[in-house]
């Protein structure tokens, strides 16, 4: 098949793309944008494979076979909890997909050193365009190729730790190795020397160096991240991703994977902005990890923490005429979120306005709270973002807040001494009573005593949240 | 009930230490109190202070509760009820005042109920204090205590045990339902075959608890609803209500309404003048007239003057919740309803919370059972009438042998909440000159982001050969597109999104595919891993996200 063709498919693919993405920006159009996306991966990966350069095509068809079959089990059986988990395993596939592409570019580079010109002519494909390559190129194309490596080898490590945080098999809690930063950036140093040598010689040994280093950088940069900043994490590897594969793209010579690689850096980099804007924190302070020294001392906070059996509970909600409930990751870990919907659909039975109040960075991934509401079935317009429904909690007869702790601290507004001062919250202490559905007494990921439990409208609702909405599901029909 | 306090914010109040005020009501420590509710002897006196539904309230705080029988009668409440729970229904008043620890009541005790309060005994009741200075000396002297239930602090966190509010707002819908009963029309305008009926207009004067209550209830009934207050503050209130704040053209510096408890204080002359000639001017239009204006501590004032009743239409009604302070109406006379010589009703019941006992009574007592509540922190029966705490040091009239009136000024100020500085409206020029500023600004940034962009890629395209070139400017350009496309990505959104760029950063799988048939088996293996893993996530990444997708529902 021609040249000419496959790049008019490429055309075509990353038109879907754009359109893919673009489409995302409602639910309706969004069940479109999906099939464009499809759309456009089929072509593309078609006509590679009928393409120019596309050997042993029938290996690549046999693989992807298997690969979707895998691929196709996953995303069945997967609960819409772990959803954060399963976005960062993918990543780490293609940060080592990234990785192997680099590799496979260095050798190719120097299997066609080796040739003679006779050699060189009958060469297809890739090894065709390397064969090309002037001697500037070829130090442009190890530049390239190495930066995807290491990309694509930090996102591996990265997501892998990012994955084993969100499943609860790594600590949640940032450790460091000591040392700290000076190790991350000694190990970025060596990478860049190592990336010097590999340009002067060309050999084996200062890639692999340099891979090792960013394998460490992976590990050690997200080990150094609290779970609460989960969102911004998933976010930037997901951007880190699309970056591998743009250096890919452009040491292999194919538009489509820069196109897509640039696509899907800058949807990541700009969530990661979102997620940072939400908390307050620039983005420098979540990838170093840990929250900022506290200037002074904190707040004290008085009174004392209330608590409230179901009855009075449901009372409250008998005799409430809107309320806003505020989930947080506590409703992730209980898989309360049926049950949310199901005292949702009761409440607005009965005519009560009942709607949700969603913080950017609730839950573990950007949108988590949406898409475990969605699957609850809970209609997604009476799901609100916290700009469009914080004005309203004045004129609101109970806010509940379901697993949800550092989002909803009043201290962030009064105590400019609170580490989380600035960032936006949900002002649900200014409804007329709150209700606080919580496992314990303790504090949140942060850390941070939360005044809103001791506000005088507050009630405790201290239990697993689902075995506390049971309870109430009884008193409510 | 919390409509006058609604603009209180609610501030952390300090932990009260409850050890310190160890005082205890009754020697008899380790005993359970009893609470015992008399029937009401005052004449007309329909409501009661404990109904079968506080009673169990109570029993849940360690507390037994007695009854005189038939107390509930008038309210609704059947003896029987009441047994059912478990109260124990005593046969005499004597008994009963005999039986019981703490009396709950509503009505402010007479000479002989007074007397029944021997030592150590308590009263819960309306009991206006600064109007019974005589019986309340007597009642202290015989060493009971006597919380008066009309000295509730008015702070947001007794606003549970506010039996003011409560009733007020009982007597604001009833005062609405009354002048209905005397209405000779509709509220609501209709169109019907039989002609047009225009609708009610209602003034309500005053927009206290009692005045909100009214207007939330005339406004729902479908009359056109005005009101008035001198407090400026609660325009907010009233419109939040539905009803249309009358507003009076007339420059003084106002007092703050707030500072005074969330009661109105007395106006200087002139704005009186320009208030009544406001009324005079409206009062022809309106058909009912509910004034509910009160000053602590005096008279009520007179706002709807004898020639104002004179220029109202015929079958007008008046109603005056004032009528027990003197009426805020020229004509009002006290518990009765009078007819003026041009057919206006001026209605002056002062028993508007009695005529709905059984709702009344439901709110009072659980006003009473909020104010055991905090009685007994531990709820275990045990009385800690703690002097120490602000709400329960105000409503105490008489503890301990002493007169406790008046209380000093609560610790914690009423109101938190500071007069909100008007943002000024911007004139047109303003607003013209601040987006031409923002413009000129965005135009400044962009041109010297573009500036600098381009800059940047001719020093690019200075050094790097003319194959990159083409590459990167396929690659800038992208990222330009993506910038443009993810911001208007919906935020509920997020998750699908990273699911379907996680899926499409899978086309990385080009890459192996084209290398897959190298010569080298190493790059093979390679790329054949590559292409299997990228399989995955392209099918994983999709299906999961149309998952996703097919769960948001429009309701």
């Amino acid at each position: 098949m021609e040249l000419g063709f496959t790049t008019a498919v490429y055309v075509v693919a990353a038109v879907l793309f754009i359109l893919s993405l673009g489409g995302l920006s409602g639910q309706e159009s969004a069940k479109r944008a999906v099939w464009y996306g499809i759309v456009g991966m089929g072509l593309a990966v078609l006509a590679t494979l009928i393409g120019p350069g596309g050997g042993l095509w029938y290996l690549s068809a046999i693989l992807i076979a298997a690969g979707g079959l895998i691929g196709y089990q996953l995303a069945s059986k997967v609960e819409m909890t772990q959803m954060p988990e399963l976005v960062a395993g993918m990543h780490a596939l293609v940060g080592l997909a990234a990785v192997f592409v680099g590799f496979n570019a260095h050798f190719e580079l120097g299997n066609v050193a080796g040739m003679d010109e006779a050699a060189k002519k009958s060469l297809e494909g890739f090894a065709a365009l390397l064969a090309k390559k002037s001697a500037v190129e070829i130090n442009i194309l190890r530049v390239e190729a190495s930066l995807g490596i290491w990309i694509g080898a930090v996102t591996f490590t990265g997501s892998v730790i990012a994955y084993g945080k969100l499943a609860g098999k790594v600590t949640s809690a940032a450790t460091k190795l000591p040392g700290g930063h000076i190790l991350n950036a000694g190990a970025a140093a060596i990478s860049i020397i190592s990336l010097i040598g590999y340009l002067n010689s060309g050999g084996l040994l200062p890639l692999l160096i340099l891979t090792v280093m960013a394998l460490f950088i992976g590990y050690h940069l997200i080990m150094g991240i609290g779970g609460a900043d989960m969102p911004v994490v998933v976010s930037m590897l997901n951007s880190y991703s699309g970056w591998a594969a743009a250096a890919i793209g452009f040491s292999l010579g194919n538009d489509l994977l820069i196109v897509v690689g640039a696509l899907v850096g800058s949807s990541g980099a700009i969530l990661s902005y979102i997620m940072c804007k939400a908390m307050n924190r620039s983005f420098v302070s979540v990838i170093l990890g840990g929250f900022g020294a506290a200037v002074g001392p904190q707040m004290e906070v008085e009174g004392e923490q209330i608590a409230i059996d179901a009855d009075g509970v449901a009372a409250a909600l008998e005799e409430a005429d809107s309320v806003i409930i505020i989930p947080g990751y506590g409703m992730a870990v209980a898989q309360a979120q049926q049950n949310v919907a199901e005292l949702t659909r009761r409440l607005r039975a009965k005519g009560k306005e009942v709607r949700f109040a969603i913080h950017p960075v609730a839950g573990r991934l950007p949108g988590h709270m949406n898409v475990l509401l969605a699957e609850a079935k809970v209609p997604y317009d009476i799901v609100l973002e916290m700009d469009e429904i914080n004005e309203d909690f004045p004129e609101t007869d109970v806010s509940i807040v379901i697993g949800s702790n550092d989002i909803v601290n009043p201290a962030a507004q009064d105590d400019p001494n609170s580490p989380i001062a600035g960032m936006p919250v949900l002002e649900c202490w200014k409804s007329k009573q709150v209700f606080v559905s919580k496992r314990g007494q303790g504090t949140g990921y942060s850390g941070i005593e939360n005044p809103l439990f001791f506000k005088e409208n507050t009630r405790m609702f201290y239990g697993d949240a689902k075995a506390s909405l049971d309870k109430l599901l009884t008193l409510i029909t | 009930m919390d409509l006058t306090n609604s603009h209180f914010v609610l501030l952390p109040i300090g932990n009260t230490d409850h050890a310190s005020g160890d005082q205890t009501l009754n020697s008899k420590r380790a005993d359970t109190l009893k609470i015992g509710t008399p029937k009401e002897i005052s004449e007309g006196e329909a409501r009661v202070a404990m109904t079968p539904e506080s009673a169990s309230a109570l029993q849940k705080l360690g507390h037994e509760c007695l009854m005189e029988a038939g107390a509930g009668l008038a309210a609704g409440f059947s003896d029987e009820a009441y047994k059912a729970a478990g109260v124990e229904v005593v046969k005499t008043a004597a008994a009963l005042w005999k039986g019981a620890d703490i009396i709950a009541k509503v009505r402010p005790p007479n000479a002989t109920e007074a007397k029944r309060l021997t030592e150590g005994k308590t009263l819960i009741s309306f009991f206006y204090p600064a109007q019974n200075e005589t019986q309340m000396s007597k009642i202290a002297a015989q060493g009971a205590s006597v919380i008066a239930m009309d000295m509730v602090p008015r702070i947001s966190r007794a606003q549970k045990m506010d039996a003011l509010s409560s009733m007020a707002n009982i007597a604001g819908y009833r005062a609405v339902i009354e002048a209905g009963n005397n209405f000779g029309r509709f509220f609501t305008g209709q169109i019907t075959a039989a002609g047009k009926v225009p609708p009610a207009k209602v003034l309500v004067i005053g927009a206290g608890v009692a005045g909100l209550a009214a207007i939330g209830t005339a406004t729902s009934l479908g009359a056109i609803t005005y009101a008035f207050d001198v407090r400026p503050e609660v325009a907010e209130q009233i419109e939040s209500m539905g009803a249309e704040f009358v507003f009076l053209d007339f420059e003084e510096a106002q007092q703050d309404g707030a500072a005074t408890g969330g009661y109105a204080a007395p106006s200087s002359p002139e704005f009186r003048e320009k208030q009544l000639e406001k009324f005079r001017e409206l009062a022809p239009d309106i058909d009912i007239v509910i004034t509910t204006a009160l000053i602590p501590g005096r008279d009520a004032p007179k706002l709807w003057l004898a020639d104002m009743v004179a220029a109202m239409k015929p079958g007008s009604v008046v109603v005056d919740l004032a009528a027990e302070r003197g009426g805020n109406c020229d004509l009002t006379v006290a518990d009765e309803k009078v007819v003026s010589d041009n057919g206006v009703t001026v209605i002056g019941y002062t028993d508007f919370p009695s005529r709905m006992a059984a709702q009344s009574s439901t709110l009072y007592s659980t006003n009473i059972r909020h104010m055991m509540f905090d009685l007994t922190p531990e709820k275990d029966g045990v009385v800690n009438h703690d002097m120490e705490d602000d709400v329960i040091r105000g409503a105490t009239v008489t503890h301990a042998g002493e007169v406790t009136f008046p209380p000093p000024p609560p610790k914690v100020q009423a109101i938190a909440a500071k007069p909100k500085e008007k943002a000024k409206e911007k004139t047109r020029e303003e607003l013209q000159a601040e987006e031409m500023a923002a413009f000129k600004l965005q135009t400044r940034n962009q041109v010297g982001m573009l500036a600098i962009g381009g800059a940047l890629m001719l020093l690019v395209g200075a050094y790097a050969p003319a194959s990159f070139m083409q590459h990167f400017i396929v690659f800038v350009l992208s990222v330009f597109v993506g910038f443009q496309v993810i911001w208007n990505v919906s935020h509920s959104l997020h998750t699908p999104l990273m699911a379907v760029t996680n899926a499409i950063s899978s086309i990385i799988i080009l890459g192996a595919v084209l290398q897959i048939g190298s010569g080298s088996m190493l790059v093979i293996i390679l790329a054949a891993i590559s292409v299997f893993f990228a399989g995955i996530n392209i099918f994983g990444g999709f299906l999961v996200t149309r998952r996703m997708l097919a769960m948001f529902q429009k309701s």
